[in-house]
């Protein structure tokens, strides 16, 4: 008898896409050490027969809790090959409605995936110069602020996982 | 076949079937309850107090000073605002330790929303008190120090006898929450000078809806609960008769055999912890290595998260726990490992592990054969290498 659902817990043990990309398009990063639960996300743009952009490749890295790693798992298989329009388009109601029952206090972590998603293609966009709509833009700025109060009371957390992550 | 290993004793132990034998007549046969003046009712009523007669015995208390409560949460509630209402003209000063259970922490700072002041001791990176800080912080004012025996996150044994007689020789009164100590580690409360006192069943097989809180005579504390004057005036409730004399018979099993075992579980204990620490790199204990309950082990492990970790456990028929903030209800990591001085990312990569009466060897044997494999794949998903 599992505190998650079954659609979760296939993702939790045996994640899909995990890995970290050499040359990204896009890198984005979303969660923070005081709650526990830190993503990767690393997206490879294409373009498909229509000559719309496209997400290539998608890969991504998970320090967190089983809903935390299932969510991100869950959401590159969701965007995997997904024009870069329709990827946007992706909300956390949707993770939610995939795994089911969930216990509120987790919902956060279905944000917070969604939260990396918007940030690599915001990363892509601004890499790449090409024009970044209202949305995005507003997206992004909300997670920028929320991540600046975190570090504002918890200091030195930005530091901290910058070498972690180089594996010191 | 899925494997079904309990290692959470610490949270709750299952009720042994000699204690479930003793508590079954008192559901059907002798149900009654023991305010009434029919025979039922005084059936009832001396298992009542044979079973508050037995509870004493192993702490050295008179009978008159048990209380029976529904839990050790609200034991503990009692005891410090009980005490802490009853008191305040002598003084609104509280000392606890910033490892103590929710509960005693979550009644200290109701304590201060109403005036009281509390001082947190500082713990050092074992979690022990220290005995000079003890006395420092002790002033006029101060009414009661409150210490937990026995911690159940780290396992850490404080030094309550020592603790005991600081606060007896300056005139304040000592309680300590003995909910995983009790029956497991031999406690007199008179040598040790303890005035107020807290356990609980469940954490020793018996039933849950059973605990106690021991109140030396002379000790005044008010009631929280109001009604029918129930044990002596302090806890109005119809009294939970099976409960406690289950609670009763628990405790006597303790009586008898909390040699044997605690000779059992340290070797299995041990073997567990000296396993993983060889076995796992970037694998910590957390808790005193020695100052520790037989049963207990905490770990933690670099760039791992222990949420991720109990449930990988879990989907393997393993029952663990975790101090970790995604596992609490308020998000936070715990307190009581922050409160050694380890920092959010450490806290959030811990385990615990608690053993008990019905833990085999094969059960140590197979957590060390699958708990590697299960942090090498969850650093393969971490971003920190």
């Amino acid at each position: 008898m599992s505190i998650y659902s079954k659609e979760v817990i296939k993702h939790f043990k045996t994640p899909q896409n995990v890995g970290r990309m050499k040359n990204p398009s896009g890198l984005g990063r979303a969660g923070n050490m005081v709650c526990g639960d830190i993503m990767y996300l690393y997206i490879k743009i294409g373009k498909n027969r229509q000559g719309k952009e496209i997400i290539k490749d998608i890969k991504f890295e998970t320090y967190g809790c089983a809903i935390a790693i299932a969510n991100t798992s869950l959401l590159t298989t969701m965007i995997k090959g997904k024009t870069l329009e329709d990827a946007q388009k992706v909300t956390k109601n949707d993770l939610v409605k995939k795994f089911g029952q969930v216990p509120l206090i987790k919902i956060h972590c279905s944000m917070l995936a969604v939260d990396a998603l918007t940030e690599a293609i915001y990363d892509y966009f601004k890499k790449t110069r090409k024009p970044i709509s209202p949305e995005l833009l507003a997206k992004h700025e909300r997670i920028e602020k929320e991540a600046e109060e975190i570090e504002h009371h918890h200091a030195g957390l930005v530091e901290l996982e910058e070498e972690l992550r180089k594996g010191n | 076949m899925k494997k079904n290993i309990y290692m959470d004793y610490a949270a709750t132990t299952p009720v042994d079937p000699r204690v479930l034998r003793a508590m079954l007549p008192y559901f059907t046969k002798k149900f009654g309850n023991t305010m009434s003046f029919h025979s039922f009712g005084q059936e009832a009523k001396v298992a009542l107090e044979e079973s508050r007669e037995q509870i004493s015995n192993l702490i050295n208390a008179k009978p008159s000073e048990i209380i029976f409560t529904g839990s050790a949460t609200e034991s503990n509630n009692l005891a410090l605002k009980g005490m802490a209402l009853a008191n305040q003209g002598k003084g609104k000063h509280i000392i606890i330790s910033p490892i103590e259970h929710d509960c005693v922490l979550e009644s200290a700072k109701w304590l201060a929303s109403q005036g009281f002041k509390i001082t947190q001791l500082a713990v050092d990176k074992y979690g022990l008190v220290n005995l000079v800080d003890v006395k420092r912080a002790i002033k006029p004012e101060t009414i009661l120090v409150s210490v937990i025996h026995a911690s159940n996150e780290i396992g850490t044994v404080q030094p309550i006898e020592e603790i005991g007689k600081i606060c007896r020789t300056k005139g304040v009164l000592f309680h300590t929450d003995c909910a995983q100590s009790f029956g497991k580690i031999p406690i007199d409360v008179n040598k040790m000078n303890i005035d107020l006192l807290t356990a609980s069943s469940h954490k020793i097989y018996g039933p849950k809806g059973a605990a106690l809180l021991f109140i030396r005579k002379g000790v005044k504390i008010l009631p929280i609960l109001h009604g029918g004057g129930h044990e002596s005036g302090l806890r109005s409730s119809t009294v939970n008769v099976p409960a406690i004399v289950g609670f009763a018979k628990a405790a006597q099993i303790y009586q008898k055999e909390w040699q044997k075992e605690t000779k059992k579980l340290t070797k299995l204990r041990d073997k567990l912890i000296n396993g993983v620490l060889k076995k796992i790199p970037g694998s910590y204990l957390n808790g005193h290595p020695r100052n520790r309950l037989s049963n207990n082990i905490n770990l933690r492990f670099d760039k791992v998260e222990g949420e991720s970790i109990v449930i990988q456990l879990d989907l393997l028929g393993v029952a663990a726990a975790t101090g970790s903030a995604c596992s609490s209800a308020k998000l936070e990591p715990s307190h009581v490992l922050l409160a050694l001085g380890l920092k959010p990312e450490q806290a959030h990569g811990s385990l615990r592990l608690s053993l008990g009466r019905f833990t085999k060897e094969s059960d140590i044997n197979y957590v060390l054969k699958v708990l590697p494999g299960i942090i090498k794949n969850l650093r393969k998903i971490s971003p920190f290498k």
